[in-house]
């Protein structure tokens, strides 16, 4: 434990918004009667996100009115718990490097040091041009995605000094970032493929979503955006709660300059990389699946055969993520062979995965050059 | 190895959607009000003939803790309590179970709550978990809407679950510290007796458990009991989701069955050991409490509590977090005291003063800048530390550090003697504060 105090220049009063004072009315019904002090984390921590990611001693009095604490007792919770920040951070971003052992030892030191060189070079202190603070916390628990960095409600994993860099910048120059794994890995999934619940049989239900792309900016816009259903992920419209709500729930602070947004599902169809768009692709190997629900063209069928030539089909189970399920249903829309699959351009791609009930799996289980590879195999 | 079939957690990897209309998909919600028609004593003994034993840690059998509540209330309510607290380095398992899976605890919850009597459950997650609590809070809406829980909902037991979270305190996922927390107070572990059985939240009757550990319990009782305790060795039944960090080619979370076999379990999910497996230096098999080991033992180490605590060790989390030759283990080690140093609550002087004190030599021991004599006098602190504090945040710093001087003592000699051979200046020794 170390000794934490409260900053020394103190605003004057705080009061909460009204839908964050509704929010934490809620909050405190949560508990028994007589029991509100159970809601005191929950309400210094949004106390802490409407006031630009610190809490303030006013905020700390007005949480202890609210719940009828003394005093002390907030401020003992306050600065026993370190998610409080009790001084100024930065504008943008407050940068939270996890440095504990499993980190560590996949670079979390190289991260910090670019912290160190970009920011400012002690933990807590704001950077010249009042964006960025950073500091090193305690396991973040997201060991397996090491090193990451957890910035407002967002982690950003496996990263490099590179990426790292690059995420600055763009945060620098109010562009978006993708949160999760910035080397084109899907969430725990071992890098490169899954080694299980990998059996097309096993009845999964509907695609989930990835993360999308958001602008970091400072604690008021992260407050106010709960994302609720899309969180980490695409808009879900079909969720039992049956409200879609899409990139609505998105931050949308209006000051920084947004670079215009083309049509996205359209850009990706046309786009052979399906790279979500040009701003994340600073991030190396980040290959979204594309998403539309637009019909594809019959013109963008693959070739067919009526049936498998010489009589023999080869097994396309061999293909990893290609199960019997999705074998049969290859085979009925004419699909026996390697090199059949190898063969296919993007347009192919989006029309036979339109045909499959999981969408992005050709490019995320990487089909055609496994096929590629098992078509060469098997001539040779 | 473990078969997609009999894996638990199907969307651990968040494939699939997470929400009320993935998880019907995948089986769950299924029979759950045939569970609850069925009795209390019932899911119980279920439970207990499975062998599940808690996931947080401890490894204490589910069933048995869930017996211990009272079986007729003397006014009090009863609580079940969630710990979604997970902040031991190297365990990410309960992050991907809320926020891709998130069902499997809810329904986990209600079946949980109805066999200790509790008509409420309070779940304490991390504050780090942002996301994760949107997620989770988004799919217990879920639940209400479609009136699975709630007042009359359809199984016929009326349960509240509530989401609250911490901010940022190791110590708050030791029981007793989460309760204090969740009642508004620093987060201070309380002495036991009186367990929380008998006074927990609020004075009540209260089971605090591992997320792991309830999520798992719904499909052991929709496949039966037989069907968990088959899987893995005996007294360590079931499966479990084993995060594998450090340097692995692919580190990974992924669902195996217990006592799996630690090569295996590395070279099928994770591409092996970075370089090879004869570049193995030490593993931390269970989370970072838990006593390292070297190479040896790992050659045919079996991955379940009772094969770990004879080497010494345990199973923990089952956070394994593996470290190859390019590791220097006395910093890997020391950043670890420094960790629970960090996490110490300050409440009893052996833990609050000790973690620091250790951290201090530990970082001398890894420059080398020590006395070999230090070494024993090292061990002998974690020995005075170890047993001596009210909760076992004492213990968990005293044992890494003891499996460092168990295991590697001579990595630390050989550096005592590198510097001593090249002496910089006069070394400043640093203890006490």
């Amino acid at each position: 434990m170390s000794v934490r105090r409260l900053h020394s220049e103190q605003p004057d009063s705080f009061v909460f918004t009204q839908d964050n004072q509704a929010w934490a009315e809620g909050q405190i019904s949560k508990f028994p009667e007589g029991r509100e002090a159970s809601a005191v984390i929950p309400l210094l921590w949004r106390a802490q996100e409407q006031h630009e990611g610190w809490l303030t001693e006013p905020a700390i009095r007005k949480v202890g009115e609210m719940l009828n604490m003394p005093y002390i007792r907030v401020l003992e919770v306050a600065t026993f718990y370190t998610m409080f920040q009790l001084q100024p951070v930065g504008k943008k971003a407050h940068i939270q490097v996890c440095g504990t052992t499993p980190c560590m030892l996949r670079g979390s030191g190289d991260i910090k040091a670019v912290c160190q060189k970009r920011i400012a070079e002690h933990a807590h202190e704001i950077s010249e041009d009042g964006n960025f603070s950073w500091e090193e916390v305690e396991c973040l628990g997201a060991c397996v995605n090491a090193p990451m960095v957890q910035i407002w409600k967002d982690t950003y994993e496996d990263l490099t000094v590179e990426t790292f860099e690059a995420m600055l910048d763009a945060i620098s120059d109010g562009n978006e970032i993708t949160p999760g794994p910035q080397n084109g890995r899907h969430f725990s999934v071992p890098f490169g493929g899954r080694t299980s619940l990998d059996e097309a049989s096993l009845e999964y239900g509907p695609e989930g979503a990835v993360p999308f792309a958001h602008l970091v900016d400072g604690a008021p816009v992260a407050c106010e955006v709960d994302a609720g259903v899309s969180i980490n992920g695409g808009p879900q419209p079909d969720a039992v709660s049956g409200k879609p709500k899409p990139k609505a729930a998105k931050p949308k602070p209006a000051k920084q300059a947004v670079a215009p947004k083309t049509d996205k599902a359209t850009a990706q169809k046309t786009e052979s990389a399906s790279s979500p768009d040009s701003k994340t692709a600073k991030k190396p190997g980040k290959a979204a699946p594309a998403k539309s629900d637009a019909p594809v063209s019959e013109a963008s069928k693959p070739a067919m055969l009526t049936e498998a030539r010489g009589g023999s089909a080869d097994d396309l189970k061999r293909i990893k993520g290609v199960g019997p399920k999705i074998e049969g249903i290859l085979n009925g829309l004419g699909i026996f062979h390697f090199d059949q699959i190898a063969a296919w351009d993007q347009a192919n791609k989006d029309w036979v995965d339109d045909h499959l009930s999981f969408k992005g799996r050709i490019d995320r289980e990487e089909w055609i050059p496994q096929a590629d590879a098992l078509a060469k195999e098997s001539k040779g | 190895m473990l078969q997609d079939k009999d894996r638990i957690f199907t969307n651990i990897y968040g494939f699939h959607d997470w929400g009320l209309k993935g998880a019907l998909a995948r089986g769950q919600w299924d029979g759950t009000k045939g569970f609850i028609d069925n009795g209390r004593d019932w899911v119980i003994e279920q439970v207990k003939a499975s062998g599940l034993r808690g996931r947080g840690g401890a490894g204490f059998p589910t069933g048995l803790k869930w017996s211990f509540m009272p079986k007729e209330s003397d006014g009090r309510p009863s609580y079940l309590v969630i710990n979604a607290d997970e902040s031991e380095p190297g365990t990410c398992k309960d992050r991907e179970i809320m926020r891709h899976d998130p069902h499997h605890l809810i329904e986990g919850c209600l079946i949980a709550g109805f066999a200790m009597n509790a008509n409420a459950c309070y779940i304490y997650i991390r504050g780090e978990y942002i996301r994760e609590r949107e997620r989770l809070q988004a799919a217990i809406d879920q639940a209400y809407d479609a009136n699975l829980i709630g007042k009359n909902n359809v199984h016929g037991w009326d349960y509240d679950i509530y989401l609250s979270h911490g901010a940022g305190a190791y110590i708050c996922g030791e029981e007793t510290a989460l309760l204090e927390s969740l009642e508004g107070k620093k987060g201070q572990p309380r002495l036991k007796p009186p367990f929380p059985a008998n006074v927990g939240l609020y004075g009540c009757p209260t089971t605090v458990n591992n997320v792991e550990s309830v999520a798992v319990v719904p499909e052991i009782l929709r496949r039966g009991a037989g069907w968990f305790s088959a899987l893995g060795k005996p007294n360590n039944t079931g499966t479990k989701l084993f995060c594998i960090s450090g340097h692995v080619e692919r580190p990974c979370t992924v669902e195996e069955e217990m006592g799996v076999p630690f090569r295996e379990l590395i070279e099928k999910h994770c591409g092996g050991v970075r370089g090879g497996w004869d570049n193995l230096l030490a593993v931390i098999p269970g989370g970072s409490s838990v006593p390292c080991l070297t190479a040896d033992m790992c050659t045919d180490l079996s991955m379940d509590f009772d094969s770990l605590k004879e080497l010494r060790s345990g199973l923990g989390t089952a956070a394994v977090i593996v470290m190859d030759k390019s590791t220097d283990i006395i910093r890997a080690i020391a950043r670890i005291s420094y960790f629970y140093k960090h996490e110490s609550c300050g409440q009893c002087t052996p833990c609050r003063e000790g973690t620091g004190w250790m951290w201090r030599v530990l970082e001398r021991m890894a420059r080398g800048e020590a006395q070999k004599r230090e070494i024993d006098m090292l061990f002998e602190v974690t020995k005075q530390v170890e047993g001596h504090t009210i909760c076992a945040l004492g213990d968990a710093a005293a044992w890494p550090v003891q499996g460092l001087i168990r295991n590697f003592r001579h990595v630390i000699e050989e550096r005592i003697d590198q510097y001593s051979a090249s002496p910089k200046d006069a070394p400043i020794m640093e203890a006490a504060e």
